[in-house]
């Protein structure tokens, strides 16, 4: 610095780890100007679980409960990754029954994500009545959780060769009956909030991604689409039974904090229309492959069959093997493309499964999107990247 | 140049253009990876990013693995998004434990973090990254605990510590030993059986 030119009071100031705007143990160190930010530096890693290592010591079947935890807010979109993963690996076909199941609760699981995202972002900026309104649905949606699953978060449902049981009776009507009215409460949450002056003034050209910004910083999702770039692999790259469905993808214009609102809440009303779909097409039969070296025997069978028993018993002690190969396997997640890199040695236990989270890249961009704004900022920018620590940490 | 219609043809293209930075490409599972050179990684990526046919404009991924008792002992994997095309793609580095991968984050921003995490979790350093830092593990960790002979058990335990009034690490104590269950069967008899019947499938 010149002698003579005014010092520059910088300082630095600590964010987190235990900040209700964080969503989770976030420490953000911001140099400050003032109430400028200058430079954020996040630092990740708090919950870090160690869960890519403790996957290489677990069977296949047993690693799928790891990915409810990643995620701990749309855990099914997760299990759904490493089934497809392992499927892929063994050259495994799922019976259609289990498709629609599965699109039909990764859908459910993406109106659980975007409500949890949409209201806890309207509670960060001013808003409260959107989270006491929002969490009574997903009470709703994780009600079907627990229903199909016997649990309301950790579901473990989705196992590589199809889902762990068929839907309990009246399950589908239930979940018809919420599909009709949810759209409703949509309504009035977009009544809070798209119109709201205080939400538009916290919100709107505050984070701007440009599409450019928001490739190279290898953006998907929600982040992605409201940079106006319109890739979402349910429809560019369809797995199950997408190819078969109708939906719109959603874009935003600005890539600001309220486009990424907008496309959410659009999301939203999308996933409903995929599980009426669903709902309507899914077809009578199987939910899983009928071959006992994946998937258990029925309960029934195996008080006579002996084969069922040895079957029971070596599959849930010792696994299957997978064939030698890699893949590398991703889902439109709610929050974005999430990848497992599988890669197997032939035996039971994976050799390397990476894990590949949306929000990683997300929090790594915070630093660009937060430059230049005000400290008030920092919080709505952070609501609007919908990260979530289970799964940045690993 | 034609634009490719299937991952074979893809490959061969790419076996082509860059054919002295390339040792080997396969396509397996529907999914094309190819082997590069690792000094030659950065210049690959911004060949594959610019270039008009392919566009491969996101890196999604960057991650390691351990292959122990291999030579050399890692591989640094990246995984490239072609958005316009709609492919996907697979390079492969692979590494000595100890030598240094030229870092990509000049090519992708997001490639940054990702490496990062690969220096923190298998210890492979990056020449030129403008901020090798650690990023999952605790601060002041020692080691590279995604490394295959590293115990998953870990050398350390942390608990708080009453009379310090601090968290304090200690080394791990487990009040029983680590169990692998490898499911190999105990009986000899078994091996030869195996033998026996891979021999008569054979003739």
């Amino acid at each position: 610095m010149e002698k003579g030119a005014p010092q520059k009071q910088s300082y630095t100031m600590n964010f987190g780890p235990q900040h209700p705007a964080a969503h989770g143990v976030l420490r953000l160190i911001l140099e400050m100007d003032g109430e400028v930010v200058e430079r954020a530096d996040p630092h990740i890693g708090l919950l870090h679980r160690g869960t890519e290592k403790l996957i290489e010591y677990k069977t296949y079947l047993q690693a799928i409960p790891y990915f409810d935890r990643l995620d701990y807010v749309s855990p099914m979109a997760q299990e759904h990754v490493f089934a497809l993963a392992v499927e892929k690996l063994l050259s495994l076909e799922i019976p259609m029954r289990a498709k629609y199941i599965r699109v039909l609760f990764c859908e459910i699981t993406r109106i659980l994500n975007h409500l949890l995202n949409i209201t806890t972002m309207a509670i960060d900026v001013g808003a409260m009545t959107p989270l006491l309104w929002g969490f009574e649905e997903r009470e709703v949606l994780m009600g079907f959780y627990e229903r199909v699953s016997g649990a309301r978060l950790h579901a473990n449902y989705f196992r590589p060769g199809g889902v762990h049981k068929d839907l309990p009776p009246g399950l589908a009507e239930d979940i018809m009956a919420f599909a009709n009215r949810f759209p409703k409460v949509i309504d009035d949450l977009e009544g809070l909030l798209t119109d709201n002056r205080i939400f538009k003034q916290r919100t709107v050209n505050i984070g701007v991604v440009t599409a450019e910004q928001a490739l190279d910083w290898g953006f998907t999702g929600p982040m992605l689409r409201a940079s106006n770039v319109a890739w979402d692999l349910r429809r560019n790259q369809p797995y199950e039974v997408y190819d078969q469905l109708e939906f719109f993808i959603p874009v935003g214009q600005n890539g600001d904090c309220y486009d990424r609102y907008l496309v959410r809440m659009e999301e939203m009303r999308q996933s409903v229309r995929l599980i009426k779909q669903c709902l309507e097409k899914m077809p009578e039969g199987p939910v899983k492959v009928d071959d006992y070296k994946v998937t258990p025997p029925p309960r029934a069978k195996m008080k006579t069959s002996m084969e069922a028993l040895i079957h029971h018993f070596k599959l849930y002690t010792e696994g299957y093997h997978v064939p030698k190969g890699e893949t590398y396997t991703v889902v439109e997640a709610p929050k974005g493309e999430f990848g497992v890199y599988l890669v197997s040695d032939g035996s039971n236990k994976p050799y390397r499964c990476k894990i590949r989270p949306p929000s990683f890249a997300f929090m790594q961009a915070f630093d660009f999107m937060a430059k230049g704004h005000m400290l008030a900022d920092v919080p709505s920018i952070i609501g609007s990247l919908d990260i979530v620590f289970g799964e940045i940490d690993r | 140049m034609a634009i490719p219609r299937t991952l074979e043809d893809l490959g061969r293209l790419i076996e082509e253009e860059i054919e002295t930075d390339l040792v080997s490409w396969t396509v397996e599972k529907g999914e094309l990876s190819l082997i590069v050179e690792r000094p030659a990684i950065a210049r690959v990526l911004i060949y594959l990013r610019d270039s008009e046919t392919f566009q491969f404009s996101q890196l999604m991924d960057v991650c390691g693995v351990d292959y122990l008792g291999r030579e050399p002992r890692f591989d640094v994997v990246y995984h490239l998004l072609s958005l316009v095309r709609n492919w996907r793609l697979r390079i492969k580095v692979q590494v000595e434990e100890g030598m240094p991968v030229p870092s990509v984050t000049s090519v992708y921003n997001c490639a940054n973090w990702w490496e990062r995490e690969v220096f923190d979790l298998y210890g492979i350093p990056f020449e030129d990254h403008p901020d090798l830092r650690r990023i999952l593990t605790d601060y002041g960790f020692e080691g590279y605990p995604l490394r295959k002979d590293f115990p998953l058990t870990g050398y350390v335990e942390v608990r708080y510590d009453e009379e310090q009034k601090r968290v304090v690490y200690e080394p791990v104590k487990l009040p029983q030993a680590f169990r692998t269950f490898d499911f190999e069967s105990p009986w000899e008899g078994m091996e030869t059986a195996v033998k026996v019947s891979a021999v008569q499938e054979e003739s």
